[in-house]
Formats: C-alpha cells, sequence, structure tokens
C-alpha cells in the first residue's frame, strides 16, 4: 500500500520503475533469444555496459541520499562502493580455487608469487557466498557507522566534512595499494571463473547480473523514495536546511544523519559488489578521490535532491564518456569538461531541472 | 709528479698507488698490454677502442708517463669533448662556437671547424673509467691553489685509502693552510695508522677518528680489530661517540626535511587558502594553475635558455601574472555566476580542470617538460660530513615564507586586501560601503590564482613538469587549508608546516607509503577534537 | 533569457552529435581492422600516448607498402583513460563492436590483466609492448616487452662483475612488477653469496615526489665502505623527482650508481640529465644503437610526428617488432582469422631495431639483446655492454619458488601456459 501510494505521489519514479521493467524484460530477449544477425540483437558487450551503468546508478542515489537530502557533501563515497566491490572480489578470487595458474588449491595467484605461505584471517569465510554477501553489507555499514558517529558526534559539518570523507577514501586506497595488506595491490583481484557454480563469460549469467542490478537499483529507489517521505526524510531535509534550528526544537540530529549515512553507505557497497563480477577487476583505483568528486557530477547533471536525477545523470555522463572515449579519443576531456561547466551555469537544478523550468513556464 | 693507478678486480676496489713506490710492479701490469717501445702512441690509439678494459690500462699508462698532452686530454674525456676522427683514428678537443664545431687536434695540426659532427667520434667512458679519471685528477689536484679543490681532493683519497697513500699526504700536510683540509688529511693519516700503526699510533689515530664524522672513519673503526683490551674499549667507546653525533645530525636532517616538505604543503595551498578559504570557492582546477605555473617556468627558460641562473628570477612574476590572469578569466567566465552556490564552484571547476589539462596536452604534448635548475640552487650546503641541506629546498623554504609574508601585507595594508576581508564578511553590506564586489572578486581570485603559479615555479624545480602536475597536489592543497582552518592565512602555514614535519618523523619509522595513511588518520581524528581546524574563523562569518 | 540559452545549448549539441555521427560513418568497408588501446588522458597518458602514435605511424607505412593482403589497414584508436575497467570495458568494444582483428596496447600490468580475460573469452590478438614481471602467458597475448630475465637479471650481474658492486639497494614502486622483480633479484643475489644485510629493499607509492628521506638513506647505506648500486623499480612519474634529489644531495654516478628500468629516452627528455651522467638503465633496445634499422625508423618517427627533437625508446621498438611479426603471421597464414594468426606467429622472425632479428618463442615472449646504457649530457643513452647473443623471454622465472617447475608452450601437443612439469598438469587456462 505504501508502495502504491508512493508511486501516485511520484511521477517520475513510477516512471523510472516502468522503464526498469520494460528493459529488464527486453534486453534478455533482444539478448538471448533474437539471433545474433539480426539487426535486433543486443550484443553482449552492451548488456555488460548497461549492467554496468545500473550500478552506477545505484551509487548515484545512495549519494544522492547523503547529499541531496542531508546535505553533506561527501567527497567519499566511491569507499563504500569499492568496499563492497573488494568483499565481492574476495568471494569470486576464493571461487577460483586451484584453477589459478599455479594450481594452488587455497591461496589466490597474487599470494602464490608473492610467496605468500597462508591465507591471511580476513580471507576467512570469503569461500561462502552469504559470508561474503554479507560482508558486502557489513564493511561499508561498519566503516560508515564508525565514520559518521565520530563525525556527526563531534558535529564536523560543511566542507570539513567533505574534506575529512576525502582523507578516508584517500587513506583506504593508499592501504589497498600497499602489497602487505593481502589485497593484490595495485593489480588488485581479477581473473574471476564463476559465481554461485555460474560461468562469468556466459551470456545466461551476464543477464542474470544485469537484472540483479536493476533489481537492486529499483529496490534501493523505492527504499530511499520511503526513507525519503517517511519523517527520517522530512527531518533529514530539516537538517539540511537548518542544523542548529532542529537540533534545538529536539531532533536528535546525530542519529537521523548516521542512520541515512549508513543506509546509503550500504546501497553504494552492494552497488560495487553488482559491478565486479560485471567489469571483471577491483583495484584500489576505486577508492580515488576523484572517482567520488566525479560521482557528485553525476548526481548534479541530472538534478540533486531528486533521487531519479541521480539516475538519469550517471546513465548520461557515463554513455556520454563511452561514447567520447571511443569517438573523439583525442579530445573527449574538453567536451566532458565544457559539459560540466555548461550544466552548472545553466542548469542549476541539472536535467530534470529542466521539466519543472518548462512547467513554471507554463 | 708522475702518478699512476691500476685495477685489479679481485679485490673489492680500485687501488691508488705510487710511481714513487711501486714504478716497477705497475710498468709490468701495462707492459703485457701495451709494448714498450712505441707504447705511448699506442696508448693514445686504444682510446678509440671499444674495450673498456683496455682503455682503463691506456689512461693508466698515460698517466704514467705524464706527457703534456695527458692533463687536458683526461679531462676533455671526463667532460664528452675528446673526440677521434673515423679515419685516421687520430685525437681531438671539441669546441662549440656559435654553432659550429671546432676539432683542434691533440698533437699538431690545424683545427678543423665544420656544421655538424661528421666523421668524429666521442671517446665513450663509463663509470669505471670516470672514477678512475677522477681518482687520476685527485692527485693531481693535491697541489692545487684553491683549497676546496685540494679538500674534494682528500676526499677522493678518502674513499679508498690505501698506506702508499700515508707517504703522500704526509709531505702535503705539512704544506697545507687551510684547517678543513689539514682536518680531513689526519683523518685520513688516522685510518691508515689504524692498520699499521704501533699500539700508541693506534690509540692516538683513534681518538683522531672518533672527532670525525667522515663515512670511512667509522667504516676503519667497524672494520678494526683491536689487539688489547685497552684499545677494545677505546674503539668501542669513539664508535659510540660518533653514533650519537650522527644521531643528532640525522635528527635535525629529518626536521629539515619536514620542513621542506611541509613548505611544499604551504604553498602550494596558501593560493588555495584564498580562493576557497577566504571567497569560499571550491576550486578544483588550483592543481591546474600551479601546473600553468610550472609551464610558464618551462617556457621562460625556452625564451632565454642561455641564462639559466636568471630565469627562475624571471619565472616568478612571469608564472604569477600568466596564472593570475587564467583565474581571472576563469572568475570573469564561470565562477562569477556562481556565487552564493559554493557547491556547484566544486563541478564547474572540475571541469574548468579537466578542460586545463587537455589543452596543455594539446599545447605541449603529454610529455613531461624538463626545467632546469640553475647553478646557484643546484648542490648542498654542507655543513658537516654528515649534514648537507640541499640548496633548492633551503630557497623553497625561503621563498615559501617571503611569499606567504607579502600575502598577509596585502591582505592587511593595502585597499585591496581590507576589501577582500569586507567582501567575504558581508557582500551586501560591503556593497553598500561603495566597494565594487564584481571587481574585488575577480582581483582576489586573480591573487590566489597567481600565488598558485608560483607554487607552481618551486615545483617546477622539484617534479614532473607535466599535465597530471596539478591533480598530484589538489588533495593535499585542500587537507592543508581545512586542517588549519578555512579562512585563515596562518593556519594554513603553521598547518603545512606541521603535516610535512609529521610526515617526515613517521617516514624512517613507519615508511612511506603508512606515514601518509597515518597522516591522514590524524587529521581525521583531529577534526574531531576541533571540528574547524586548527585556528577556527569566529564571528558571525564563521556560522554556516 | 534562460530559453535562450537553452535554445543555444541544445543547438550546440545537436551540431556536435551530427558532426559526430559523420564522422563515425565515415568508416570504409572492407579494411583490416587494427585495434589501438592506449591511455590518452589521465595519469599514463605520458607514457603510452607516444605507443599510440607509433602505431598510426606503422600502420600508415605498411598502408604505403600496399597494405596486407590487399587491403588497407585501418587504426581503430580509443582512449581508455588510465581507468583499469575502462580498459575491459574498451577492448570488448574494440573486438566485438569494431570488429579489429588484432589489438596493440596497454602498458600497465593492471590494465593487461584487466583486459586479458576479455581476450580470452573472445579469442582476439593483444600485443603487449612494456617490459613486465612476468608470471603470466596467455594464448591471446603476444609479449613484445621484456620479461625480468631480459633485464634485471642481466644488469645485476653486469653492476656484479663489471663495475664490483656488493651492496645493493632495491628501490621500487608498490606494485607488481617491482615486487616481483626485486623477488627475484633478491633471490638471485642471496644464491650469488650476497649477505642478507647488503641488501636493503625499500617502496614507495605510485607518483611519490618527496624523496628527501629516502635518497638521504640511501646515501648512508651506500657509505659502508663496499661498492653500492641502486636498482630502480621505480615508475615512470615518481622517477623525476626522485633523479633530481639525487643530483641535488650529490649522489654521483661514481659513488653510487643507479641502474633503472622504467627509465628510457622519452622519461629523460623531461629532464635535464646533466647531474644524471653515468648512471644507468637496461633496456632492449636505446635511441643510440647503431644499425641501418634504427637509422630509418628514427627518421621515419621524426617526420611522422613532425618534430625533429623527439626521441625514440624500447616500448616503442617492442611495437615495431610487433606489428612486423603479425604482418609476417597474417601473410604466412593468409588470413587475419585469429586461431590461424596465433599458430603463425610462433617462429616467426622478424629485424629489431638493433641489427639482429627477434623470434616470437613457443611461451609467446620473444628474443631480444640486452643492452646497458649509461646516460648522457644530451638525455641519450652510451652503450656500455650487450648481451653477446639474443636472450629469450621467459614466462615463469626460475627464481621464485611457486613458478619454478612452470613452462609454456603454446605448440600442440601441450598448448598451455603454464604447464608444471613436475606434476605435469596444466593450470589456470581458460580453453
Amino acid at each position: 500500500m505504501l508502495l502504491m501510494k508512493m508511486i501516485r505521489s511520484d511521477k517520475p519514479g513510477a516512471w523510472l520503475l516502468a522503464i526498469l521493467l520494460v528493459v529488464s524484460i527486453v534486453v534478455p530477449v533482444l539478448n538471448l533469444l533474437v539471433p545474433e544477425n539480426s539487426a535486433f540483437h543486443l550484443s553482449t558487450y552492451t548488456v555488460t555496459l548497461l549492467g554496468k551503468y545500473l550500478t552506477y546508478a545505484l551509487l548515484a542515489l545512495a549519494a544522492d541520499l547523503v547529499w541531496g537530502y542531508l546535505g553533506i557533501l561527501t567527497l567519499g563515497h566511491a569507499a563504500f562502493f569499492a568496499l563492497g566491490g573488494y568483499a565481492m572480489g574476495m568471494y569470486l578470487m576464493r571461487q577460483i580455487g586451484e584453477r589459478g595458474v599455479y594450481g594452488d588449491p587455497v591461496l589466490p595467484d597474487f599470494m602464490v608469487f608473492l610467496n605468500w605461505q597462508e591465507l591471511p584471517w580476513f580471507w576467512y569465510g570469503f569461500d561462502q557466498f552469504w559470508f561474503a554477501a554479507l560482508m558486502v553489507i557489513v564493511v561499508p555499514g561498519i566503516l560508515a557507522y564508525v565514520f559518521g558517529y565520530l563525525a556527526f558526534r563531534s558535529r564536523v559539518t560543511g566542507v570539513y566534512l567533505s574534506i575529512i570523507t576525502q582523507a578516508m577514501t584517500y587513506a583506504l586506497m593508499l592501504a589497498f595499494f600497499r602489497n602487505e595488506m593481502g589485497f593484490g595491490g595495485n593489480n588488485g583481484l581479477t581473473d574471476f571463473k564463476d559465481i554461485l557454480g555460474f560461468d562469468l563469460r556466459a551470456d545466461s549469467t551476464r543477464i542474470a547480473l544485469f537484472l540483479a542490478s536493476a533489481a537492486a537499483l529499483a529496490i534501493g529507489y523505492v527504499l530511499s523514495r520511503i526513507i525519503v517521505s517517511s519523517r527520517l526524510g522530512l527531518a533529514s531535509v530539516a537538517i539540511r536546511d537548518a542544523e542548529s534550528r532542529s537540533r534545538f526544537i529536539g531532533y536528535r540530529v546525530e542519529n537521523i544523519k548516521l542512520w541515512v549515512f549508513v543506509f546509503s553507505a550500504v546501497m553504494a557497497g552492494v552497488a560495487g559488489a553488482l559491478y565486479v563480477p560485471q567489469v571483471g577487476i577491483i583495484n584500489p583505483g576505486e577508492f580515488s578521490p576523484l572517482n567520488s568528486i566525479e560521482l557528485l557530477i553525476w548526481v548534479a547533471i541530472g538534478g540533486r535532491g531528486t533521487l531519479y536525477g541521480a539516475i538519469i545523470g550517471a546513465m548520461l555522463v557515463n554513455y556520454s564518456k563511452t561514447y567520447f572515449t571511443a569517438a573523439l579519443p583525442e579530445v573527449w576531456l574538453y567536451a566532458l569538461g565544457a559539459l560540466f561547466i555548461l550544466v552548472t551555469l545553466y542548469l542549476p537544478k541539472g536535467i530534470v531541472g529542466l521539466r519543472n523550468m518548462r512547467k513554471e513556464k507554463a | 709528479m708522475l702518478v699512476f693507478l691500476i685495477t685489479t678486480p679481485m679485490k673489492k676496489s680500485i687501488f691508488l698507488l705510487f710511481l714513487f713506490f711501486f714504478m716497477g710492479y705497475s710498468l709490468q701490469a701495462v707492459a703485457s698490454e701495451v709494448s714498450e717501445n712505441d707504447s705511448l702512441q699506442a696508448a693514445w690509439k686504444v682510446l678509440s677502442d671499444k674495450n673498456y678494459n683496455k682503455k682503463a690500462k691506456a689512461i693508466e699508462f698515460i698517466a704514467q708517463q705524464n706527457p703534456p698532452e695527458a692533463v687536458p686530454a683526461i679531462k676533455a674525456m671526463l667532460e664528452g669533448q675528446l673526440y677521434y676522427s673515423r679515419r685516421g683514428k687520430e685525437l681531438y678537443f671539441l669546441r662549440e662556437i656559435e654553432g659550429n664545431y671546432e676539432f683542434t687536434p691533440l698533437f699538431d695540426g690545424e683545427p678543423i671547424i665544420q656544421k655538424k659532427k661528421r666523421g668524429f667520434k666521442k671517446v665513450k667512458i663509463n663509470n669505471r673509467l670516470r672514477s678512475l679519471i677522477r681518482q687520476l685528477l685527485a692527485v693531481i689536484r693535491l697541489d692545487n691553489e684553491d683549497a676546496n679543490i685540494r679538500l674534494a681532493a682528500v676526499q677522493d683519497l678518502l674513499k679508498n685509502p690505501g698506506i702508499e697513500a700515508a707517504g703522500r699526504v704526509k709531505n702535503a700536510i705539512e704544506k697545507e693552510t687551510d684547517d678543513r683540509v689539514i682536518t680531513s688529511m689526519q683523518t685520513l693519516l688516522a685510518v691508515i695508522q689504524l692498520e699499521s700503526g704501533d699500539e700508541t699510533e693506534q690509540l692516538s689515530a683513534i681518538e683522531t677518528l672518533s672527532q670525525s664524522l667522515n663515512s670511512s672513519a667509522m667504516n676503519a673503526l667497524s672494520d678494526y680489530q683491536p689487539p688489547t683490551e685497552a684499545l677494545k674499549n677505546a674503539a668501542q667507546s669513539a664508535i659510540k661517540k660518533i653514533n650519537d653525533k650522527r644521531d643528532l645530525y640525522a635528527k635535525a636532517e629529518t626536521v629539515f626535511f619536514g620542513l621542506s616538505l611541509g613548505s611544499v604543503l604551504a604553498l602550494s595551498a596558501i593560493g588555495l587558502a584564498i580562493t576557497f578559504g577566504v571567497m569560499g570557492v571550491i576550486n578544483m582546477a588550483h592543481g591546474e594553475l600551479m601546473m600553468i605555473g610550472a609551464y610558464t617556468t618551462y617556457v621562460v627558460q625556452l625564451l632565454m635558455p642561455n641564462n639559466i641562473g636568471a630565469s627562475i628570477l624571471v619565472a616568478i612574476p612571469a608564472a604569477f601574472i600568466v596564472a593570475g590572469l587564467v583565474g581571472i578569466a576563469i572568475e570573469r567566465s564561470v565562477i562569477r555566476h556562481l556565487y552564493g552556490r559554493p557547491l556547484e564552484t566544486l563541478l564547474a571547476t572540475f571541469g574548468v580542470s579537466l578542460v586545463l589539462q587537455q589543452t596543455v596536452r594539446t599545447i605541449f604534448s603529454p610529455l613531461n617538460r624538463s626545467v632546469e635548475t640553475p647553478q646557484w640552487m643546484s648542490g648542498a650546503w654542507q655543513i658537516n660530513e654528515v649534514l648537507a641541506l640541499t640548496w633548492n629546498r633551503l630557497y623553497i623554504i625561503l621563498f615559501c615564507l617571503a611569499v606567504f609574508a607579502a600575502l598577509i601585507m596585502v591582505m592587511k595594508k593595502t585597499t585591496l586586501g581590507l576589501q577582500v576581508r569586507a567582501v567575504s564578511q558581508n557582500r551586501t553590506m560591503a556593497r553598500a560601503m561603495g566597494v565594487r564586489s564584481t571587481w574585488v572578486d575577480a582581483l582576489t581570485f586573480g591573487l590566489g590564482s597567481g600565488i598558485a603559479g608560483l607554487a607552481g615555479v618551486a615545483l617546477s624545480l622539484l617534479t614532473n613538469v607535466g599535465p597530471n602536475l596539478g591533480q598530484a597536489y589538489i588533495i593535499d592543497s585542500f587537507m592543508v587549508v581545512v586542517f588549519g582552518g578555512v579562512g585563515n592565512l596562518w593556519g594554513t602555514l603553521v598547518a603545512g608546516m606541521s603535516l610535512g614535519v609529521i610526515n617526515k618523523l613517521l617516514e624512517p619509522w613507519a615508511g612511506a607509503v603508512l606515514a601518509k595513511i597515518l597522516v591522514l588518520i590524524f587529521i581525521i581524528l583531529f577534526i574531531q577534537k576541533r571540528p574547524k581546524g586548527l585556528f577556527p574563523q569566529r564571528g558571525r562569518a564563521a556560522e554556516d | 533569457m534562460i530559453k535562450t540559452k537553452l535554445k543555444k545549448l541544445v543547438l550546440a549539441t545537436a551540431i556536435t552529435t551530427v558532426s559526430l555521427a559523420s564522422a563515425g560513418l565515415s568508416w570504409a568497408e572492407d579494411t583490416i581492422k587494427v585495434g589501438v588501446l592506449h591511455s590518452l588522458s589521465g595519469t599514463m597518458a605520458i607514457s603510452e600516448t607516444t605507443l599510440k602514435d607509433t602505431m598510426l605511424m606503422l600502420i600508415d607505412e605498411q598502408n604505403k607498402k600496399g597494405g596486407l593482403l590487399g587491403k588497407k589497414l585501418e587504426a581503430v584508436v580509443v582512449d581508455p583513460a588510465s581507468n583499469w575497467p575502462l580498459f575491459a570495458e574498451k577492448a570488448r568494444e574494440l573486438i566485438s563492436k569494431n570488429k579489429t582483428d588484432v589489438v596493440f596496447g596497454c602498458w600497465t600490468s593492471v590494465s593487461r590483466k584487466s583486459v586479458l580475460p576479455v581476450f580470452e573469452e573472445l579469442n582476439s590478438i593483444l600485443f603487449y609492448p612494456v617490459q613486465y614481471e612476468g608470471e603470466e602467458s596467455s594464448k591471446n597475448v603476444f609479449y613484445t616487452g621484456a620479461a625480468p630475465n631480459q633485464q634485471a637479471i642481466p644488469a645485476v650481474e653486469y653492476l656484479m662483475n663489471d663495475i664490483g658492486v656488493e651492496r645493493w639497494v632495491l628501490a621500487g614502486t608498490d606494485y607488481v612488477y617491482p615486487r616481483t622483480t626485486n623477488k627475484i633479484l633478491k633471490a638471485y643475489l642471496l644464491a650469488k653469496g650476497v649477505k642478507e644485510k647488503d641488501i636493503m629493499i625499500n617502496y614507495t607509492p605510485f607518483g611519490h615526489s618527496d624523496w628527501q628521506s629516502i635518497v638521504s638513506d640511501i646515501k648512508k647505506f651506500g657509505s659502508a665502505g663496499k661498492k653500492t648500486a641502486v636498482v630502480s623499480t621505480i615508475n615512470g612519474d615518481a622517477n623525476i623527482p626522485f633523479y633530481k634529489e639525487l643530483g641535488n644531495q650529490g649522489i654521483s654516478a661514481e659513488d653510487i650508481p643507479v641502474i633503472a628500468f622504467s627509465v628510457g629516452e622519452e622519461e629523460l627528455s623531461g629532464l635535464d640529465t646533466k647531474p644524471l651522467v653515468g648512471h644507468l638503465a637496461a633496456w632492449n633496445y636505446f635511441m643510440s644503437v647503431e644499425s641501418d634499422e634504427n637509422e630509418d625508423f628514427i627518421n621515419a618517427w621524426k617526420t611522422f610526428i613532425k618534430d625533429k627533437k623527439r626521441v625514440t625508446n624500447d616500448p616503442m621498438e617492442a611495437h615495431y617488432i610487433g606489428f612486423n611479426m603479425w604482418i609476417k603471421a597474417v601473410e604466412k597464414a593468409g588470413t587475419t582469422d585469429p586461431t590461424a594468426v596465433q599458430k603463425a606467429l610462433i617462429g616467426v622472425a622478424v629485424p629489431n631495431l638493433s641489427g639482429g632479428y627477434s623470434a616470437m618463442m613457443p611461451n609467446h615472449h620473444i628474443t631480444k639483446p640486452v643492452l646497458i646504457g649509461e646516460i648522457q649530457k644530451d638525455g641519450q643513452f652510451d652503450i656500455v655492454w650487450e648481451t653477446s647473443g639474443l636472450v629469450a623471454g621467459d614466462a615463469w622465472s626460475d627464481y621464485l619458488p611457486g613458478s619454478r617447475d612452470l613452462i609454456a608452450d603454446w605448440r600442440t601437443p601441450l598448448s598451455c601456459g603454464s604447464y608444471n612439469v613436475k606434476t605435469k598438469k596444466c593450470s589456470g587456462q581458460n580453453y
């Protein structure tokens, strides 16, 4: 019932869910059933690309929740994404088993040639999918909880908060680059074979991952919408707009912030976990502070504080990146840079702002 | 003064021998390679050979015979200016005169002048030959008039002290007048006596060595096998004494390293302290403005290739103006529209940074460009044998302080500074008082950008001048500004310096990577304690 | 107001889209497509852009000679932007969307690891031109850069035997190539009787720019009375501040020579080399090599790039060799079909730029000479030592316990990239 009510009050969201549903039916059909030489065939390349965009969209959604509704300009959301990705990557590494190039039944290849004798303790349990899935949620969640608990309790706000989120992801990046950490250093985790026993290179597995991403995005969207239209969400907006005032009225500002932040981090972690099997590699570059900044740009271009805007922005920017890097390999940065500048200058509310602008005219 | 060298690959390194003592032995060794009759002639010829071992023997032989051509020829070889003709294998000195090459024969004959080096090839040397030649020259240089050169010569001898050198140095020490040279010579003699002298001599040698910080002295003491208990105790206390001194100097060195890293951090953050701290623009293009400053230095050096020493001084105002103008252009075209929307400046300036990077790639190619360090900035200030402060780092620390002082002056003493502060504290009120806020905004942003350009000049002397220069420093710059307290210039300076020192103190203990991670964690925890940085801004403007 | 601005924006977008689309349509039919997968932006653009230009030049020259199998070659250039997952995406795009028959690309190991599953899945061919840590042999990848035994070990042998080095600093950036190379070198040095305390290993992060402490440590380590050398596996960007610091702290090549495996002519062109004269590098090619092929290559390159001062370097030679090998193999097979070309490539020999021939071995690595050069004032290298013959690349190092028993041989009947000669098992293959 809640869902129906929500859909009625959120038309763009309803459209979004409908589109996701249609795509989830059409894409598998076009990829698996339509013969390859037909003009309507959708190549596996396109499917994985779309799947990747969907995980990015989920990440953008997570960022919009904290930026658009809590007003926290997070420069470290990529960290949660990458942690979720690493948890999944570790499971996929363990699945390789003795099919690695050195044929070691337990140790991943990178540990064998760096001469590790036994598996580090934090790799235990990752041979079980349920454990890895749990970690995808728990690790980003705990990090967000601890970080948020400290920061919100001390009332760190504004750019100070932004910069320490950046420091967090930067420190994690440097740490994961270290080979002693036991996460494969710069090369990260790669050469995955299968997931839950299904060959990762099979078209059907790809479709399944694509559908899982679409489902995760839909669920993530619905949950986020419920949160923002609940009392918690309204309180969040109040905090965003006037933190001290909300505090004086009697809201437990820290707690509200903390739970939304943790939820958002978990969503980012899930996005990362779905991202890794589809692109086939996770490495410390994902922690890069620049990734977090780019993420904000997706949100801003789509339209901040609307949830669906973030999804549109993520899709659009990433599609243009895919397109430009192939079509204009030499000058695409000009195009992307110009896009960022123009959108900020002329579309302050992002692309979804266009619709409202027209409405205002009419 | 005839000298020669011999190499014995069995032993650990090259030993310096003196003709006075071991002439016969050396001649035997050389004679097997070079026949004795017209041997000198043949030795010269060997220089155009490809085999470095043969060449080494030939050089030794030439030095031993020491004809008048020997020293200039060997020196030219070291400089890479000794050539030979392809046909006759005759040796020539090369000189470059106004784009032409002049080849002067080593023996008699007319110089040949031509546009290209065609027909001539360089007499190649490798590291081993180079150090051999340097040691050969070192002994010759013991008689040099310049005390610094004599000192260097003794230092060279100290690297491989041999008993044979003792007599030679004993003679020289009596004529020596310079204190530093005398001390070095005494150390050298002590090192030798430690091995060869009787008990009292050994004891006095230990005493001398305990005063010295030279690494050869330390090595001699550690390798020393004391024959008696008394000598053993003396040697051990001497080692301890040296080690204590060394530790002290090592600490001083670490602090210097920290300050110099800190000054680089502070310098790259000061510009941001204005654009971000004072104006509130989250300026992601700050790094690229530094990059522009660095490229300006490169272009200035291109324009004045014969005057590298002065080029840096010219580059300082040039970089300030170029980066400042680019900054004003960015402000007028983009940021002007975004006041009151600080978060969106992040997005727009990020776009600007991408465009600037790609522009530089298009104009200068994606390759790194080389900026030459002028003579007066290279090398180190050798305080003693273990402590040396590099000149370029010293100058950068001074430069950082000078830039900072100038900035404080501008902000506190000029009308512009007053207006900048007024606008940043209360824009509407300032406008009501007649301040042209748009003009002030443009100039302030230009000032911040210009200072970023100055930081670029300093960075061009330390690191890559390439399109990625900015990205490498932008994150650190933001950290420094925030750690120091946004809007507080003093905070930026103190933050930069202290982060630099903390980093360097941690580095020997934790390694470079871990040190950096620890510093980041430190910043995160510190902000919990003081949510507005080291020096929080007070008053109404501090409220969100 | 907003409306007019918007209209302009829409118009501008429309114009760009149309022009882009028309650019896309101009692909001619019936050409042989050669993919070029090198970063043109981001951190690796510094090194990789040159390789993209090299490929364009080689393809251009081949077309002037009449193309291949009666068809013209066509380069398909994409920009993976130094972003490793994007490498995998772009590789897939090149192979399955643009239908390239072969791809030349990658620089970092992680980018190769990222695209490797894609090439294996779609059964295409990748030529990888950079020296790397070894420990890999894929059916679909041909390694034209040096394996550790073609660069690191000869270099250390030279220092040990010719220079008399007894104390070693192994300094590297903290990633797989230096880690593996240093592991191999350490095992090698210990086997040669070097004591543990005479080896110092140091790792730094990517793009490390403050070398004061480390250089000072090296100086102290080198003052113990034994001849000391630094074996540097420091990655591209961090080298310039490292060498600048060496120069400033007055460490000359005679005191403590530094031998580098990732510093070539191109890196030196961004550096004032006067304080660095005498420091060393080990490669399989130097621009200063004297041979007719090299002279032609340098001239062609300078004309193509329209810059008389541009230099050539080792990875460029690797692409030169790889491209010519591919051409020869395609001619031999009579088709560009990857399976046939993979077979035909093994045993193909083409001239390299140092005056000899390089051959593709059954383990997909090639034979190369090893050269050691000293840095000169003009940014070039003087070759001071070279191997008497060619050295064949080893996919699996003999000095690592895990890979000692592994071999790679892609000929039938073995046809395996990691075959354990002890257990007689082939593992880790995706076919």
